[in-house]
């Protein structure tokens, strides 16, 4: 957890998302605080960030809001638009409100936790990071995900993790339906603490472990065989 | 890319600066679609067996006093407004089909934008910031409207092939995305005898649309069927006379969101044009499901 020593504002009612984004580029902004004022939906808002620092951004973001973020603590307090944390390398963004689609897409690392619902693709080619949403999730949801997990407490849309490689999938609600190669697996004990420790770091205490069910790859799409091109 | 916008009056107060509040949204989705902008006003409504035709001249401002005379030779004409020295609104003393076909007919100058009892449609293949501005559509006032900048993907850049598209009667479409069934199912409509102006994709899906409510389907039913008949990438805003209604694809590749508090109802591409209107940091946001059909109106699903 960082903790901020300077406060800094950018209202952009009158700053420039470039000024906000240099200043996050900007290494010795270690261990800064930042207020994000009127976002009004602006994209690309806290793209790029590489310190720990600590930026709160007051309303709804746009598009690829906390984009390859590394290190800072990103939170929107309010909803944000498609592909929040896209390519995040490390810290945490956390959204409050619902997020659009391709919600951590591409990321490596780092957590990104939705309180409310994300949409469509959320996790989709997802390679390290994990994702913790509160709500539920939309169609082709860890679509070809390779690495890292994602934990779903209310329902997924149709085809989850469809030709996934090997990212974890914990859902608790309803899933509508599995992508191709996408099976349910065995939640063993191992599992449970994972569960855990992502409930944990995202701050909800109020979901036991017990409640989920895991989905993985069922590794049958990981080699091209000509013989049998006609069954993919 | 293309930008939509719609928005719903809940309000008075929102009703009479309906123009300003959808020509600021309409502004923020400019670099969504530079290459033309269109709005669909719905307000006024004619009695019934009356209808408004908005028209475009194709080269060049007529002499809008003679054509108005012109056309009163043939039906009774209640009066006419120029809007712009190219554009025109004139109400006619006969319904929307026998306005379209007796337009058609007597003006071979002109295109026709819309015909209804309350639609009026003003559309040119201008930067959004600057149509706004030439027709003066802040100054508009009205109970729903809907808009559209336009990024050109599969026809030419031209005033008739900017959206809102309609077909006839108060029904109006715009569309973000492209369709790739819209040659073979423009014949098969053409069979049915809905007219279409340009070779634009979105002007089938009006028209299949138009087709569907004159066979008697709801608005919600016309809708539904788009899942089946349609093919391709879209987010649709529809707007009637009583509301205006939104469908996305299965896919949902092209973005919506929409809102809604006490005075509006409003949905657009992006969150950035709502956040143009009074009150949207408190209004209730969210994102339309795939393929689910949205309305809103006076009446439960707008027919």
């Amino acid at each position: 957890m960082t903790t901020a020593t300077t406060t800094r504002t950018f209202d952009l009612a009158d700053a420039d998302v470039r000024e906000l984004n240099a200043a996050l580029h900007d290494p010795s902004c270690e261990g800064q605080h930042f207020r994000v004022l009127n976002p009004r939906g602006r994209h690309a808002l806290a793209v790029g960030a590489v310190a720990h620092a600590i930026v709160d951004i007051e309303g709804h973001a746009g598009y690829y809001c906390a984009g390859m973020n590394q290190h800072a603590e990103i939170r929107v307090h309010g909803n944000a638009g498609v592909g929040v944390a896209e390519n995040m390398m490390s810290g945490t963004v956390v959204v409050d409100g619902d997020a659009s689609a391709s919600a951590g897409a591409t990321a490596h690392g780092g957590l990104l936790v939705v309180h409310g619902s994300a949409a469509a693709r959320c996790g989709i080619s997802l390679k390290g990071a994990d994702i913790v949403v509160r709500g539920s999730v939309g169609h082709l949801s860890a679509f070809m995900a390779q690495k890292g997990r994602l934990l779903v407490c209310g329902d997924t849309g149709e085809a989850l993790g469809d030709s996934i490689y090997e990212a974890r999938l914990y859902v608790r609600g309803k899933v509508r339906g599995l992508g191709a190669d996408c099976i349910e697996k065995e939640v063993r004990e191992e599992h449970r603490a994972e569960i855990a420790e992502l409930l944990h770091r995202a701050g909800i205490s109020d979901i036991s472990p017990e409640e989920f069910r895991r989905y993985g790859s069922a590794r049958r799409l990981y080699h091209w065989n000509a013989e049998h091109h006609q069954s993919y | 890319m293309c930008g939509i916008v719609g928005l719903y009056a809940k309000s008075p107060a929102i009703g009479a600066q309906l123009g300003r509040h959808a020509a600021r949204m309409l502004v923020e989705m400019g670099d969504r679609g530079p290459d033309s902008a269109g709005i669909a006003v719905y307000r006024d409504p004619l009695a019934p067996g009356e209808t408004k035709v908005s028209v475009h001249a194709l080269a060049g401002p007529p002499d809008w006093d003679a054509l108005a005379a012109r056309l009163g030779r043939e039906v009774p004409v209640l009066w006419h407004r120029v809007i712009g020295p190219e554009h025109a609104l004139i109400a006619v003393g006969v319904d929307h089909e026998q306005a379209q076909a007796v337009v058609t007919d007597t003006l071979p100058e002109v295109e026709i934008a819309s015909a209804g009892r309350s639609i009026e449609i003003i559309k040119e293949a201008i930067r959004p910031a600057e149509f706004v501005e030439r027709f003066d559509i802040a100054s508009m006032s009205g109970t729903h409207a809907l808009g559209h900048t336009r990024m050109a993907t599969e026809s030419r850049v031209t005033t008739a092939g900017s959206h809102p598209f309609s077909t006839g009667g108060d029904v109006c479409l715009v569309h973000n995305g492209s369709l790739s069934n819209h040659n073979r199912l423009r014949e098969r409509l053409r069979q049915e005898g809905i007219v279409f102006r340009t070779d634009n994709d979105t002007e089938v899906a009006a028209g299949y649309v138009a087709w569907r409510l004159r066979e008697g389907a709801t608005l919600e039913q016309a809708l539904e069927g788009c899942l089946t008949d349609l093919d391709g990438f879209y987010t649709f805003a529809i707007g009637t006379a009583d509301g205006f209604a939104v469908l996305r694809d299965p896919i949902a590749c092209k973005p919506a969101v929409m809102a809604e508090n006490d005075d509006w109802v409003a949905m657009s591409s992006e969150y950035r044009a709502l956040a143009v209107l009074p009150g949207a940091e408190d209004a209730r946001v969210w994102e339309p499901e795939p393929a689910t059909v949205y309305s809103w109106g006076r009446t439960a699903v707008p027919a």
